[in-house]
């Protein structure tokens, strides 16, 4: 009965991507909330498109994670000419495809805290893993993990699976990277404050705002959100003495690109002062080039450069399985 | 179904073919594309068994608890009773995302229900743990576990009724000369299908189990996908999740009684059972009860939309049509491949008959991460995954509605060609004749029941269309969850109220329809 409908739709697929064409395509992966209505995808499309006379599509897959699983999936055959959304804790496994080409050279990032120095992957935008509070509820929030892990244990937190979730992930590595061999002994203590873990930042973050806890694993630009669509200034970050870990988000161009300037002069626009302005309120996180009109509220500074955490690639690649073993024993005790 | 010549055998044999290619061809796919052979570690064996004593306690119960309410919802009648019926079947179509808040608002530790026991001075519940894995899962199949239960109370003849009251019977011999017989028909149908549904449960089993001690098969394959990228792992832990499957599905065959001969006639019957004040009272007790537990939840989520009704984007629009033309696409194949198997398994009979009700079993157990994985593989490069999102959608949820609509269909069919069977091979009623003039219209109620299930069922994301969709061609569920992965709850909520609405109509009208068109 719906099968004349599922083929005109088709029809009509294959006729709208007949009519583009005419103009050349550039495939661009990416994780599916950027491409969403509510992410930097459109208003990076719709600029890029007014320069290049090109057709820029959105492919997508559910997260970073994925988006290399999707990768791998297709391998050699893979339509894509850029992917983005990767993160450094993916770049050593993204780069054993052997399906990326040389980054193109790039200016300073003189937003970014760290030296960056990657042949592969370039840098647009990134974090600060924080634990997020509401003031009206948690009026004094701890200042370190040695403060979280002291505080009474009606102090809740929700945290995200590391085996499903970037930020998840990044806790864990941010734990190992400031406490070594003593990391065990920080979750041990965490533990009981922790109401549950989740599979992704989304479960989390919903519980976080129903009260079910006191803080919840996100970024530091999180209540930036809150300040600038809601006008809610109740939420914060805290900011902890050791330091906070980073997520920085690249993006690399794939060997097989049939378009391999038209996607180098993506990865440029991406740098470009018009795109690194429209990261910061849809993705809400920094951009790697301040942007000549500054940064809107929620996005001051709060953690001193000196305190960014980043484990190098391959280091964070070594330690990945063990820190996750430790964390697994701990957790399920 | 007797005779050779049978269409309705061919399309089963083809829907049988379908499904076993879904579930196997999938996962051979990704076994194949595997890069190094890996067994099972430690941590595996421990998830196959907290994934089989969750999903054991959690099926259980579910149905414990629905015999009484079914019996209650048979026994009484009352104004609003259809709507509520309706309603309670809810948080069966709602995304899980969506429902694990829901049930949050009322159970977490702000919730309704903590604020009520601190105002009595009773000290607070905790549900994180296996103790929330079994409430949100009964949460989701309790209506379910009732429907299927009270479809069975209402297959009982209005003349048994009426000889058992003429007899004198007690409730208690009502309960068990009329009752079980009828409830023993799809009890174990209802239990696996319950197990299985529970033993591919991932985020609401790590959410509400409270951490990692409650790793599920299919977490353990999802991280082995995105985490590990070892599909060989993936592929293995899959045939484990399908072998648990078999073995479930195969020992609760073995247990289902043989059909009862008597002449069905499928009509809400006059019932000389439960008229005692007690009996009332217990009866009105349980429906009270399942509608606090079953309502308060989804009526929180409801409500948390409607607040942020205004924040509800235009895009939601587009993809609510999409949805819509994805549920009906899938329904439609739904109830073939569900008629063709039935009638299938009813020609064969025997073990051969067994083996095809099974297979209607097999997309249940089938984990959505490799069946997404292993289509996109077989799929992929010949087709661009862009243009075929929405039909493999259709296709996908289709088959994965598919048991629901089997465990519906087929007890009523077996009951009548016991019933009707002789006079139609007298008749010389055979292949389609046979279907038209004497299944469909005896099977309006479940058929009607099962379209709107399955309906709304496949407005639900099961989980497949992330692979191959993009945003701009996002169906609703996937809507929802991209406005929470954009901080933004409320549109979320919003959109999710739509959505449930959406769900709720379709499932309204057509177990309307089949109702309007049951003979009485």
């Amino acid at each position: 009965m719906k099968t004349p409908l599922i083929a005109a739709g088709l029809a009509l697929a294959f006729a709208l991507s007949g009519q583009a064409e005419e103009k050349p395509v550039l495939k661009v992966y990416t994780y599916s909330s950027f491409a969403s209505d509510w992410g930097p995808g459109p208003q990076i499309e719709k600029a890029f498109e007014k320069e290049c006379g090109c057709d820029l599509q959105w492919v997508t897959a559910g997260d970073g994670a994925a988006l290399l699983g999707r990768l791998r999936l297709e391998g050699e055959k893979t339509e894509a000419d850029v992917v983005l959304g990767l993160d450094t804790n993916l770049i050593v496994r993204a780069r054993e495809t052997g399906l990326f080409a040389r980054a193109p050279e790039a200016a300073a990032f003189d937003n970014l805290p760290i030296p960056w120095t990657d042949p592969d992957f370039l840098p647009f935008d990134w974090g600060y893993f924080a634990f997020v509070h509401d003031r009206n509820r948690l009026a004094k929030a701890p200042g370190s993990f040695r403060d979280l892990a002291a505080a009474p244990d009606d102090l809740r937190i929700v945290i995200e699976d590391p085996r499903s979730s970037t930020p998840g992930l990044g806790l864990l590595l941010w734990v190992k990277a400031v406490y070594g061999d003593k990391a065990a002994e920080i979750w041990r203590r965490l533990k009981p404050k922790i109401v549950t873990v989740t599979k992704g930042w989304s479960e989390a973050y919903g519980m976080f705002l129903e009260g079910e806890a006191d803080m919840v694993l996100s970024y530091t630009t999180s209540p930036a959100y809150h300040i600038n669509v809601e006008k809610d200034d109740s939420k914060a970050a805290a900011i902890f003495d050791e330091g906070h870990y980073m997520q920085i988000e690249v993006m690399g161009i794939t060997r097989t690109s049939n378009r391999p300037e038209l996607a180098r002069r993506f990865v440029r626009f991406m740098l470009s002062d018009e795109a690194q302005a429209i990261i910061p309120v849809t993705n809400w996180m920094y951009p790697v080039r301040m942007p000549p009109e500054g940064l809107p509220r929620g996005f001051e500074q709060l953690v001193p450069r000196e305190k960014a955490i980043l484990l190098p690639p391959e280091e964070a690649a070594r330690l990945r399985d063990a820190a996750l073993a430790e964390w697994l024993a701990v957790m399920s005790e | 179904m007797k005779g050779g010549a049978n269409p309705l055998v061919w399309i089963g044999g083809g829907a049988a073919a379908l499904v076993l290619l879904l579930a196997f061809g999938t996962l051979a796919a990704l076994a194949l594309r595997a890069e190094s052979a890996s067994g099972l570690g430690p941590g595996d064996w421990a998830a196959i068994r907290f994934t089989l004593l969750q999903a054991l306690i959690s099926a259980a119960l579910s149905v414990l608890l629905a015999l009484p309410v079914a019996r209650a919802l048979a026994r009484r009648h009352f104004p609003g009773k259809r709507l509520l019926t309706t309603l309670l079947g809810a948080p069966f179509i709602l995304p899980v995302i969506v429902a694990v808040l829901g049930i949050v608002t009322i159970f977490g530790r702000r919730g309704l229900v903590n604020a009520a026991l601190a105002a009595l001075g009773l000290p607070p519940i905790e549900i994180y743990g296996l103790g929330g894995i079994v409430l949100a899962h009964v949460f989701f199949n309790l209506p379910l576990a009732t429907r299927l239960f009270l479809q069975a109370h209402l297959s009982i003849p209005a003349e048994h009724f009426r000889l058992a009251a003429a007899l004198g019977f007690s409730d208690r011999a009502v309960r068990r000369h009329l009752e079980r017989p009828a409830i023993a028909r799809v009890l174990p149908g209802a239990f696996v299908t319950i197990l299985l549904l529970c033993l591919t449960s991932f985020a609401v089993a790590l959410t509400l189990g409270g951490g990692p001690r409650a790793t599920t098969i299919e977490l353990a394959i999802y991280q082995a996908f995105t985490f590990d990228f070892d599909l060989g792992r993936a592929a293995l832990l899959a045939l484990v999740e399908l072998a648990l499957c078999a073995v479930a599905a195969s020992s609760a065959l073995a247990a289902g009684t043989a059909p009862e001969a008597a002449p069905s006639l499928v009509a809400a019957p006059w019932r000389p059972d439960g008229r005692s004040p007690a009996a009332r009272i217990v009866d009105g007790g349980w429906i009270l009860l399942a509608a606090l537990f079953l309502l308060l939840p989804t009526g929180s989520i409801a409500l948390g939309g409607l607040v942020h009704l205004a924040d509800l984007p235009a895009a939601i629009w587009p993809a609510l049509g999409r949805s819509l033309l994805v549920a009906l696409a899938a329904m439609t194949l739904t109830l073939s491949l569900a008629l063709g198997l039935a009638g299938l398994a009813l020609a064969l009979e025997g073990r051969w008959g067994r083996v095809i009700e099974g297979i209607g079993f097999l997309p249940l157990a089938t984990s959505p991460m490799v069946l997404g994985a292993g289509l996109f593989i077989l799929l992929f490069p010949t087709f661009p995954p862009r243009t075929l999102a929405l039909p493999v959608t259709a296709l996908v949820n289709g088959v994965m509605s598919l048991p629901f609509a089997l465990r519906a269909l087929l007890p009523e069919m077996r009951q009548i060609e016991a019933d009707h069977g002789r006079l139609a091979d007298a008749l010389g009623l055979v292949g389609l004749a046979r279907l038209r003039r004497l299944h469909l219209p005896l099977l309006a109620r479940p058929l009607g029941f099962s379209a709107g299930l399955t309906a709304a069922l496949s407005m639900g994301d099961l989980g497949v269309i992330a692979l191959f969709a993009t945003p701009t061609e996002a169906t609703l569920p996937m809507q929802v969850q991209l406005l929470m992965a954009s901080y933004r709850m409320g549109a979320a909520s919003a959109a999710a109220l739509v959505l449930l609405l959406a769900s709720l109509a379709l499932f309204w009208i057509f177990d309307r329809g089949g109702r309007a068109h049951a003979r009485a």
